[in-house]
């Protein structure tokens, strides 16, 4: 029995990488529908695979599974190898990110079909992009697999970084776009700091635990708790905190947390199902994931665990404040998606790894159908992205519409659907928490909740209510017509439906289990000091004890607050927002500029390595190493030859002079010392 | 009974009129190739006198030997020069500097 299940884990990350390398290497060969098929494929026996897994391992509670499948070195002791750890926790990660996964390949095939266009006429990287498309994903679902079923450090990197790879490939997917390449190149280099944050902190375990297998490290980490290291002469530092430090900041490249959130939102360039898949569910989730994954170490850091809540925090309302003044549909998504894993880092932060899971999870449903839903308008639109030139779609796609309507209800946290309990769950945690920074975080995420509530539903009114703004848009080149829009097809309203379901029904069917049970086991610790989610148990009275409680509670009203402030502004009194904008310039212009990272970055990072390698090309290049070292001592032998050579006269007596000279002198030599 | 101390000066000014005339003939190659043969001559003296003095015979073979060099030697000098006459038109010692640097 248990033989067989480690086959079927090897099957899970087989599966996908099978897939992705037939559709890549045979694209040509296989043709369109030969790619996608088996891409879905591949993708479908992960889910359906993972599903028995989570069978086996949740619903039966059948124990964890772990296995090595392969050592790849033995150095002093130190083993590196290939190995899967199925416990309730990456059971949970699998099916959701298989699930999505195989969503978003069924939505690609309508996402993608006229791809053509997106290539300049004649240019040969354009041949076989369809196929090229659906590599990706399938590559990417294997690494987000390799990342959650790791059962060691090192293979945890090597999914990290795959992941972080095909990010990379996907968000440069059309490579003549400009703003793609800038935008794919953003994001691997703010990932490249996070990383390396991540490297130095499984440096730092490997260095204090001597393994890097989770199971060892987890039993001992008990026994490192008071030891300190000095980073520099006289700070002593706890070594848990800064191993915890650095592999936050691992985390925070990924799931892109202030200040190293700045290549998420530009990595919209890529395609939107990628945006659904990659930069919404489940790559971007992947830091919330490892720091829950790591929760043993994390618990015995009080000032790690303080300095995520922070960095959460902000990230969790000074987002969502960017999201308001986007127009673009796209960009609205992308900044939730940034405030909602602020969401998520203030639960780790608080200790409620439990609840930042379950709001992984729910959000990775709505999120993806949020997105998925924004793709559809954007076929329907023809490819314009704008909210202003958008307007009233609802008489035209009525199962985007609803579909939508349902992920900005669940977003929002309405009571009922499923991110209310997990976002009710996280805020009520973070209220229960004691920590150091608590308290502001929890300002912040219940401010968060009115800011969430107001830009959704702009962007839900802007696009799907009111006037039919996109009849007032002239197309420059001639055909008067306007493009009718119409519902899409049904392999991209499919996935809406079929995520729109988990958006409404995940929250209350897992609540009583994920946020107060036992839903994890022993894959989670957290210590009886730091046990919120306990403390909060007690008042626990099932999920419709909950709904009726979230109808008396903050976060309900100041969402309401939220949906009723953007009606207004943006049904009711449509000239106000203008006029607002207009008073509050400062105010805009700061959100406009995004708080300035980027343009600190630019000027502060790219400018000073600019001025850093141009410093070291005129001065250390062009002066030293060729000016002094290599002309430089070219010169110096041809000045001294110059010299010398005037020595050689050429005249016969100069030579015998110079022979006799010589012999003189080592006869006066032999005879002085002789 | 001359001493053999008067031989030795009498090699040592001999080696030097031959050093000598190599520094400060300018002229005449000629007359270079004779100091050298000079040099070979105060040589000998000083080997005739150390064969006399110690009662070695050795010391006057050796004399022959370095008689023996220095006529192969005039001979190959004078062919040189006859060769270089012949390319250089000119046997002026100042003139002949094609190796200076």
């Amino acid at each position: 029995m248990l033989d067989n299940l480690h086959n079927v884990n090897i099957a899970i990350v087989a599966a996908p990488l099978i897939g992705a390398l037939i559709a890549g290497l045979f694209g040509g060969a296989i043709g369109r529908v030969g790619a996608h098929t088996v891409a879905i494929i591949g993708v479908a026996i992960a889910f359906l695979l993972s599903l028995l897994m989570f069978n086996h391992v949740v619903v039966q509670d059948a124990g964890i599974v772990t296995h090595s499948v392969y050592t790849w070195l033995v150095s002093d002791g130190i083993t590196f190898e290939v190995g899967f750890l199925v416990d309730k926790l990456s059971a949970m990660m699998m099916v959701v990110v298989t699930f999505v996964s195989l969503m978003v390949h069924i939505y690609t095939i309508g996402y993608m079909a006229h791809d053509e266009e997106n290539w300049p006429e004649g240019s040969g990287a354009g041949r076989n992009s369809y196929q090229r498309f659906f590599s990706y994903i399938s590559l990417f679902t294997f690494s987000m697999l390799m990342l959650v079923m790791a059962n060691n450090f090192m293979q945890l990197f090597f999914g990290w970084e795959a992941v972080g790879l095909v990010s990379y490939l996907l968000i440069g997917f059309w490579l003549k776009r400009p703003t793609a390449t800038y935008a794919n190149l953003k994001a691997f280099l703010v990932n490249r700091v996070g990383d390396f944050g991540f490297l130095l902190g499984i440096a730092g375990v490997l260095m204090y635990f001597n393994t890097l297998d989770y199971a060892a490290v987890f039993n001992a980490a008990e026994l490192h708790k008071d030891l300190t290291m000095s980073l520099w002469p006289g700070a002593e530092w706890s070594v848990m905190t800064v191993i915890c430090i650095l592999l936050f900041v691992g985390a925070m490249g990924k799931s892109a947390q202030v200040p190293l959130h700045v290549w998420l939102p530009d990595s919209m360039e890529g395609p939107t199902p990628i945006s659904a898949l990659i930069h919404a569910a489940t790559m971007v989730t992947a830091g919330i994931f490892m720091v829950a994954r790591m929760s043993p170490l994390f618990e015995l850091s009080e000032t790690a665990l303080s300095f995520i809540l922070i960095i959460g925090a902000i990230t969790a309302l000074f987002m969502g404040f960017l999201g308001i003044i986007q127009n673009d549909i796209k960009r609205v998504v992308a900044y939730s998606t940034l405030s909602q894993l602020g969401y998520m880092t203030v639960a780790l932060g608080a200790s409620a790894y439990a609840a930042g899971v379950f709001h992984l999870m729910t959000h990775a449903f709505f999120k993806a159908l949020l997105f998925l839903a924004a793709g559809s308008v954007i076929i329907a639109m023809h490819h314009e992205q704008d909210m202003r030139r958008m307007g009233g779609l609802r008489k035209y796609m009525p199962i985007t519409w609803i579909t939508s309507l349902i992920g900005s209800l669940a977003l929002i946290g309405t009571p009922g659907f499923a991110g209310f309990f997990s976002k009710d769950l996280i805020i009520e945690a973070v209220h229960a928490s004691q920590l150091p920074g608590a308290g502001f975080a929890y300002v912040c995420v219940l401010l968060g909740v009115f800011v969430t509530a107001f830009y959704s539903f702009r962007m839900y009114f802007l696009v799907f209510h009111g006037k039919e703004r996109f009849r007032d848009v002239h197309h420059g080149h001639g055909h008067h017509a306007v493009h009718e829009p119409h519902e899409t097809p049904w392999v991209v309203t499919l996935p809406l439906i079929a995520l729109a379901i988990p958006s409404v029904l995940a929250g209350g069917m897992y609540i009583t289990e994920m946020g107060f049970g036992n839903f994890f086991g022993a894959a989670i610790q957290v210590l009886p000091q730091h046990d919120v989610l306990g403390q909060l148990a007690q008042n626990y009275h099932g999920a419709w004890g909950m709904v009726l409680h979230g109808f008396l509670t903050a976060p309900f009203w100041l969402a309401l607050a939220g949906v009723v402030t953007a009606w207004l502004l943006y049904m009711k009194f449509t000239h106000v927002p203008a006029l607002i904008q207009a008073r509050l310039q400062i105010i805009y212009s700061i959100l406009e500029q995004k708080y300035g990272f980027d343009r600190f970055n630019d000027w502060f990072f790219a400018g000073g390595s600019r001025g850093i390698g141009r410093l070291l090309w005129q001065w250390g290049d062009v002066r030293l190493i060729d000016g002094l070292l290599v002309n430089g001592s070219a010169r110096t032998v041809g000045w001294l030859s110059s010299v010398v050579r005037h020595v050689q006269s050429g005249y016969l007596y100069h030579y015998a002079f110079a022979m006799i000279l010589g012999l003189l002198l080592m006869l006066a030599l032999f005879v002085i010392a002789g | 009974m001359i001493p053999l101390s008067n031989y030795l000066i009498l090699g040592a000014i001999l080696f030097c009129i031959s050093m000598a005339g190599v520094f400060i003939n300018r002229k005449n190659l000629i007359i270079l190739l004779m100091c050298v043969e000079l040099m070979l001559l105060a040589v000998n003296m000083n080997f005739i006198a150390f064969s006399h003095f110690l009662g070695d015979s050795g010391g006057q073979v050796f004399v022959f030997f370095i008689l023996t060099v220095a006529a192969a030697e005039a001979a190959i000098g004078l062919a040189i020069l006859v060769v270089l006459f012949r390319n250089r038109h000119s046997i002026n010692v100042a003139d002949l500097d094609s190796l200076k640097g």
